[in-house]
């Protein structure tokens, strides 16, 4: 049994970390990329990064990486900083503290504290990557505490969903940049990889494919791979198992809404074919992606938490 | 023990209690004479083996643990929302085997006629007939709820968790400063100052044997599942809570966790012919038990405050149809009023035949042209309270106050006289605290937290020992700059 407010909080809880920890990574490798590279040619490219990140870019271009981490890890005006994140992440477990374990609850406290702490402190301007590095961790260790110390039940499955929708649509969203555009340069292969290094791929890719890093195998490993965890497909089968599992929590018989449309993403993905994809419309295909991410969130919500009362009440 | 017993003979000769004033009051830790009292002799002990460096670090760890675990209060009337540690005081209040026994029955029989009370004044009115308590004084409470006249309540049990606030005089006696039969709160502070004390200063265990508290959790339960209607076998329990930006929230988050219950808002719940049912994934499901920590004001707005988002619309009734139980039950803030409990001695004499185990605070109805002479002759020395507030507010301490704050009391005791109280200022007993590289006297009370089952009164051995961490004076709130420290009652 659990309320539909409950399980409103647990699912944006899970997709708020999700985020944080994207925006940390994205940021993290954009730095890095950017500190050998010919300035006067390719510059840090910061338009990518905001491109990627599904996000307008500022109205002055960040002149470096502490103005960039200003405005995107601490800038509490802005809605897809990472302290806002995390903030939201928290404000959602503080109103579930009674279905999460303490521990949770202090990982994802700890967390909230130390980057405020960080902020306050002002020392990061000169070591972004460990301002990076404590959110990646941060959110490493809330799902590891989650999975150690949390029942493996109807609550834990909405943190499931919420974190594998989120990750499905940023993982698509990414390649759709990359294979369609959206930055005045062509990637070149220093980019490749860090569209690899952005998704924390760069190593699974080349034990799959070897250090040979090629445009349509990015695709076909970040899109199509089952065992690669931030992958659409490993991602959409998680969606779906968590919302087959959720039907049965609620009591339902299979078949739901957004249980079908689960499902049919992830067989898309199961039977997808990467040369098709990019030979067709790649732009469309990864927009179809995001598209269904919001049928299935709509979907579930109907069912489950914001469904009419008059539905519901006894005959 | 001989060599102990005469080290301590020296109490003020340990660095930390250098500056230790021992006063005039009761010390809860020295007797008259300047010697520790007999169950404080190893505690003494282990203090005057501690360095300020040492429990320095540990008070550090202690904060830590407070604000990693989020255990906060929210500031009122602070816009950015800022969470606060409630301050914690780490050396431990001692209490004995024999005084706590006396507290357990004070208590209980306090307790118990205070739910005979309630039923009696909304159906029969025996004790108003009767002239114990006047009729008018009881009909202008604040609190008394019109709506719950007749209203069958389940085995008659109004106040399931009461929070009553003791403090001890110059003898040594604990007398009743006030009750709370509303929604006391605190107990989760209690529960966490044990916590802390124990992983921050776990020596000090050694030498004592200490009552646990963590069972409370339980005992709460199992008094909530009392409340369940008639035909009810398995009862659905929930605590309801105004949400995240209550001052309160983390209690109510806390408590819902150790029973194993939902925690709800009012947005959860909804009522439909009569019953309550909560909004879940699989469908409504109805709710049997609501241990509600909102005032009734804000419980149902189609009977209280129409402007009010935090209750539930139809609660009310479906409470008097008796398909839902409520902890506590409506209008119960009649038994709290500060009025009302000049007579709470005699209410138990009505009601029990018994006399009193804990004895009251004298108190001065403003109400009555006598009282009100006196004290108004007298405001410098008493301590002038509004009737329907808590937390230490609408409140004059008479000997700290300036003559315009007297002069604007004087003015509202004449414009409003029963909404007004007076008590004597009271001494209240001192207990050594850790405060700035050293150890102090601070004022103390103490809230043991009661629960009432229909059959029997429940104590959990301890309570939250509040401290007023400001030098001298005497309020110990936590929006007054109060702060609490752990409470240990010494096992038989």
């Amino acid at each position: 049994m659990l309320l539909s407010r409950v399980a409103d909080a647990l699912y944006w809880l899970s997709r708020y970390l999700e985020r944080a920890e994207h925006t940390a990574r994205l940021m993290d490798v954009r730095l890095d990329l950017g500190l050998d590279r010919r300035r006067a040619v390719d510059g840090w490219d910061f338009d990518r990064l905001f491109a990627s990140l599904r996000v307008a870019p500022l109205a002055e271009t960040p002149a470096s990486p502490g103005t960039l981490i200003d405005a995107l890890v601490f800038d509490p005006d802005n809605s897809d900083s990472v302290l806002r994140s995390v903030t939201a992440a928290r404000e959602n477990a503080r109103q579930v503290r009674e279905e999460i374990s303490s521990d949770m609850w202090e990982q994802i406290n700890a967390l909230f504290l130390r980057l405020k702490q960080a902020r306050s402190e002002g020392t990061w301007s000169s070591r972004p990557h460990y301002i990076c590095r404590m959110v990646i961790e941060g959110v490493h260790l809330f799902e590891g505490v989650t999975d150690a110390t949390m029942a493996h039940g109807e609550g834990w499955q909405y943190l499931q969903a919420g974190r594998y929708l989120e990750r499905a649509g940023a993982t698509a969203a990414l390649l759709d940049l990359y294979f369609h555009g959206g930055s005045r340069l062509p990637p070149n292969h220093a980019e490749w990889v860090g569209l690899l290094r952005s998704c924390s791929a760069l190593e699974a890719y080349c034990r799959c494919y070897t250090a040979d890093i090629r445009p349509e195998r990015v695709a076909e490993f970040l899109l199509l791979n089952s065992e690669f965890p931030r992958s659409v497909r490993f991602s959409a089968s998680r969606v779906e198992t968590a919302l087959r599992a959720i039907a049965q929590y609620a009591g339902r018989g299979t078949g739901g809404r957004a249980e079908r449309l689960a499902g049919r993403l992830h067989a898309s993905l199961d039977y997808g074919q990467v040369d098709e994809i990019l030979s067709e419309d790649p732009h469309d295909y990864f927009e179809s992606i995001g598209r269904y991410c919001t049928q299935i969130h709509t979907a579930a919500y109907q069912t489950y938490i914001t469904y009419p009362v008059e539905t519901a009440l006894p005959a | 023990m001989t060599s102990i017993g005469s080290r301590s003979r020296l109490p003020a000769a340990g660095t930390l209690f250098a500056g230790y004033d021992r006063g005039i009051g009761y010390d809860e830790m020295f007797g008259p004479d300047g010697r520790p009292r007999p169950h404080c002799v190893a505690l003494v002990d282990e203090l005057r083996a501690a360095s300020s460096a040492e429990l320095g670090l540990r008070q550090i760890e202690a904060d830590k643990a407070f604000l990693t675990q989020g255990i906060t209060f929210t500031v009122y009337g602070d816009e950015q929302g800022t969470e606060r540690i409630f301050p914690f005081d780490l050396l431990p209040r001692i209490i004995t085997a024999a005084e706590w026994r006396t507290l357990v029955a004070g208590l209980s029989q306090r307790l118990t006629a205070i739910n005979l009370f309630l039923k009696d004044v909304y159906h029969d009115g025996r004790i108003l007939a009767e002239g114990v308590v006047p009729r008018d004084l009881l009909l202008s409470c604040r609190h008394y709820r019109r709506e719950m006249r007749g209203v069958r309540v389940h085995r008659d049990i109004y106040v399931s968790i009461a929070g009553s606030d003791l403090v001890r005089l110059e003898d040594g006696r604990f007398v009743v400063l006030e009750d709370n039969l509303r929604v006391p709160s605190g107990v989760s502070y209690m529960l966490a100052n044990r916590e802390v004390t124990k992983r921050v200063m776990p020596g000090l265990f050694d030498r004592y044997q200490v009552s646990p508290i963590a069972q409370y959790g339980q005992a709460l339960l199992a008094t909530l599942r009392a409340l369940a209607p008639p035909h009810v076998t398995d009862p659905t329990l929930v605590v309801l809570t105004p949400g995240v930006g209550n001052s309160a929230y983390f209690e109510h988050a806390f408590l819902a966790r150790e029973m194993g219950v939902a925690l709800v808002e009012g947005r959860d719940l909804l009522v439909h012919d009569n019953v309550v049912y909560m909004r879940t994934t699989a469908g409504l499901r109805r709710v049997d038990v609501i241990y509600r920590r909102v005032d009734d004001d804000f419980l149902d707005p189609l009977a209280f405050r129409p402007d009010s988002f935090l209750g539930v619309a139809g609660l009310l009734n479906a409470y008097r149809a008796g398909s839902v139980s409520l902890a506590n039950a409506i209008g119960t803030g009649i038994a709290d009023d500060k009025a009302l409990y000049a007579y709470l001695p005699a209410i138990i004499r009505f009601y029990l035949s018994e006399e009193p185990i804990l004895a009251n605070v004298e108190t001065y109805l403003l109400a009555n042209p006598s009282d009100r002479q006196f004290v108004l002759e007298n405001l410098e020395s008493l301590v002038v309270k509004a009737v329907g507030e808590s937390g230490g507010y609408g409140m004059l301490v008479g000997p700290h106050s300036t003559a315009r704050e007297r002069d604007a009391f004087r003015a509202k005791i004449l414009a409003e006289p029963r909404n007004f109280i007076a008590q004597p200022t009271l001494a209240l007993s001192q207990s050594p605290c850790f405060i700035d590289d050293t150890i102090e006297p601070r004022h103390v009370d103490l809230r043991p937290y009661v629960l009432y089952g229909g059959d029997r009164v429940t104590v959990v051995p301890g309570g939250l020992t509040r401290v007023a961490l400001k030098k001298g004076s005497l309020v110990v709130n936590s929006s007054q700059g109060g702060g609490s420290k752990d409470t240990w009652v010494l096992a038989e």
